[in-house]
């Protein structure tokens, strides 16, 4: 138990008389790929924003990296990486610019600033455009720069908040290498996605359906408790209970 | 404190590498400047008189009351000499005097051209013009109903304009345009950039950073202040080569004083920021409550003395207003901070409650 990277319990989060969040409880060991699924709306973002320290909880408990996430945030910020739904690196600044500038923000040395910042630029590919500004590099880069910036400081945990929309096929691919390489070195990922594909790839997923967790567990447990293929139907078939049967065109 | 000088930094580059808004900072200013600047006239009313009477008899008297009734001026001060003058002008206590001769009973007696000498503020051109036509109508007046019976009765005045002599509307304006572009600069560009950042998500990925409120509005406030400091000096240094304003007071007060109105905007432009989700709402957001206040009631353009009660009072809460007289004090006056030291401290207060309320509204949206 003490070892989990993520520790929730009852989470919930209150808007006004709307619910977010009600009363989420998971745990997240360290190392693990950890797939948080929902259709839009359902509650993910709320939940990921208590536990990255940003949105305090209305009520529960939740421990990230092992500190509380109402009273110990800027620990949690510490220890954590975040990779946010819109793109989160400066794009008029060059990719070394923007590693130095998180660098920095995360209280790296100069030093380790440089030598990270060849090693990433030489794992990435991307030497030759160092120095160019980052909009002009194609997206499927610029999302595994921003991943990689994500992870400059080594954080215990790094959320990823839909990481991969709006890229192809094969970038796709190239950035889910990117974090099993991650968790690999120990790292654990907490992912969400819109991609049921990419949900098959987490060692565990949970599926939030009106601000509650409707399952949990491993893509193939829940396929056989489900009695589905894929978990595609399966998530229609939680999401949208009276879609499912005719199978419509994924959220 | 490397954290800090990292954001910082990359502040300075986005400054750097967006060299079209660059340029606009400084075509709008200068564009508005002539366009609004020279087609304004208005009427005053409550004009603050100071008289110079070193021998006080009936005929003065008569005359003292004769302008008091007008409805126009009211007497402020009453003095033996000529010299006791000059620090009611410097405060702002008196706007306009009128000064008698010494013989002035005597000559009007002997039927002989009594002399008077009619003194205005000029630092307002246009204002300057009007006192000094309603201080000679208002004697002309005196003349005429006062004095039938002497037909050779004669006032002659003599008209000197204090402060700004040739009532030069550059003179008048810099000081103005200084509080615009600093305006500009400060709110427009803060609120713009902090939304910025809200818009392409880099702002969430600040928050979530270790990075402390007070860290990330200080990334923001300290570049715009060092940019704002060096457009204050160009303006006034174009205004020195260009259209030759006098600069009499102490430079450095002045670059003291704006850095204190700069605090002020970007204290705005941050409240602005934290209430707008989007570029275009805040620069809206702005250009309302920020900008178009400090053009319109600052007494930049528009005197304050021609305004109706209500908007003058409103011009009190407005930070440009108070900058402006500082800055026209000490480049026209050159008055130094004994006489200015209420609207600095009204700007200092300002800037401390402002500042600190823009990080508590930068918190809040966290809760």
């Amino acid at each position: 138990m003490s070892d989990a990277a993520i520790a929730a319990s009852n989470l919930t989060r209150t808007f006004g008389r709307f619910t977010a969040v009600d009363h989420i409880s998971f745990e997240v060991s360290s190392g693990e790929v950890f797939g948080f699924l929902g259709a839009n709306g359902a509650g993910k973002t709320t939940a990921i924003r208590m536990l990255i320290g940003v949105l305090s909880p209305s009520g529960g408990t939740a421990r990230v990296a092992g500190y509380d996430v109402a009273t110990e945030s800027e620990s949690i910020k510490r220890n954590i990486g975040y990779m946010s739904q819109r793109f989160s690196l400066y794009e008029d600044l060059t990719p070394r610019e923007n590693i130095r500038l998180y660098g920095g923000i995360y209280g790296l040395s100069l030093a380790q600033i440089r030598t990270r910042t060849d090693g990433m630029l030489q794992r990435l590919g991307l030497g030759h455009a160092a120095d160019q500004a980052v909009r002009s590099l194609p997206l499927g880069w610029r999302q595994k720069l921003a991943f990689s910036v994500a992870l400059l400081h080594e954080p215990r945990i790094v959320f990823l908040d839909e990481p991969t929309s709006g890229v192809d096929p094969i970038t796709r691919r190239q950035f889910w290498e990117l974090i099993y390489e991650a968790a690999a070195g120990g790292t654990t990922v907490l992912v969400t996605t819109h991609y049921m594909d990419e949900a098959e790839y987490c060692d565990r997923i949970s599926i939030m359906v009106a601000g509650r967790i409707a399952a949990i567990g491993t893509p193939a447990d829940l396929k056989r408790e489900y009695r589905v293929r894929t978990i595609d139907e399966l998530f229609v078939q939680l999401a949208r209970p009276d879609a499912a049967g005719h199978r419509s065109a994924p959220p | 404190m490397t954290a800090l000088l990292g954001i910082l930094r990359k502040e300075f580059f986005h400054i750097r590498r967006d060299r079209r808004t660059a340029t606009v900072l400084v075509a709008i200013p200068l564009v508005q400047v002539l366009i609004f600047g020279y087609a304004i006239r208005t009427d005053v009313d409550d004009v603050r008189l100071a008289i110079v009477d070193p021998a006080p008899s009936h005929v003065t008297q008569s005359m003292r009351d004769r302008l008091a009734a007008t409805g126009i001026f009211r007497i402020v001060a009453v003095l033996p000499r000529l010299e006791d003058l000059d620090p009611l002008f410097q405060s702002g206590a008196a706007q306009q005097a009128i000064a008698f001769g010494h013989d002035f009973a005597t000559d009007i007696g002997r039927n002989e051209p009594a002399q008077l000498l009619i003194i205005t503020d000029a630092t307002e051109p246009n204002t300057g013009s009007l006192l000094q036509a309603y201080a000679e109508a208002a004697i002309q007046q005196y003349v005429a109903t006062e004095l039938p019976g002497s037909p050779g009765a004669r006032i002659v005045p003599t008209i000197r304009m204090r402060f700004n002599p040739t009532r030069a509307s550059s003179n008048l304006f810099v000081p103005g345009l200084m509080a615009f572009v600093l305006t500009i600069i400060s709110a427009l560009m803060t609120a713009v950039t902090l939304t910025r950042e809200k818009e392409t998500g880099t702002m969430e990925t600040l928050l979530v950073s270790p990075l402390r409120p007070w860290d990330i509005i200080a990334g923001k406030v300290l570049p715009y202040l060092v940019v704002g400091v060096l457009s204050m000096l160009l303006v006034l240094t174009a205004a020195r080569l260009v259209f030759n304003v006098p600069l009499r007071g102490s430079i450095p007060l002045l670059l003291f004083e704006g850095a204190l109105y700069i605090f002020v905007s970007l204290a705005f432009g941050i409240l602005i920021s934290s209430r707008t989700s989007s570029q275009r709402l805040a620069m809206m957001g702005t250009f309302l409550t920020t900008l178009l206040p400090n053009v319109l009631l600052s007494g930049f353009i528009f005197p304050l003395e021609s305004m109706p009660a209500p908007l003058r009072a409103i011009s009190f809460a407005v930070p440009g207003r108070w900058f402006v007289v500082i800055a026209r004090g000490i480049m026209l006056k050159g008055i130094g901070l004994e006489h200015l030291w209420r609207e600095t401290l009204f700007l200092a207060v300002l800037a401390t409650v402002l500042l600190t309320a823009s990080v508590h509204s930068f918190k809040e949206r966290l809760e």
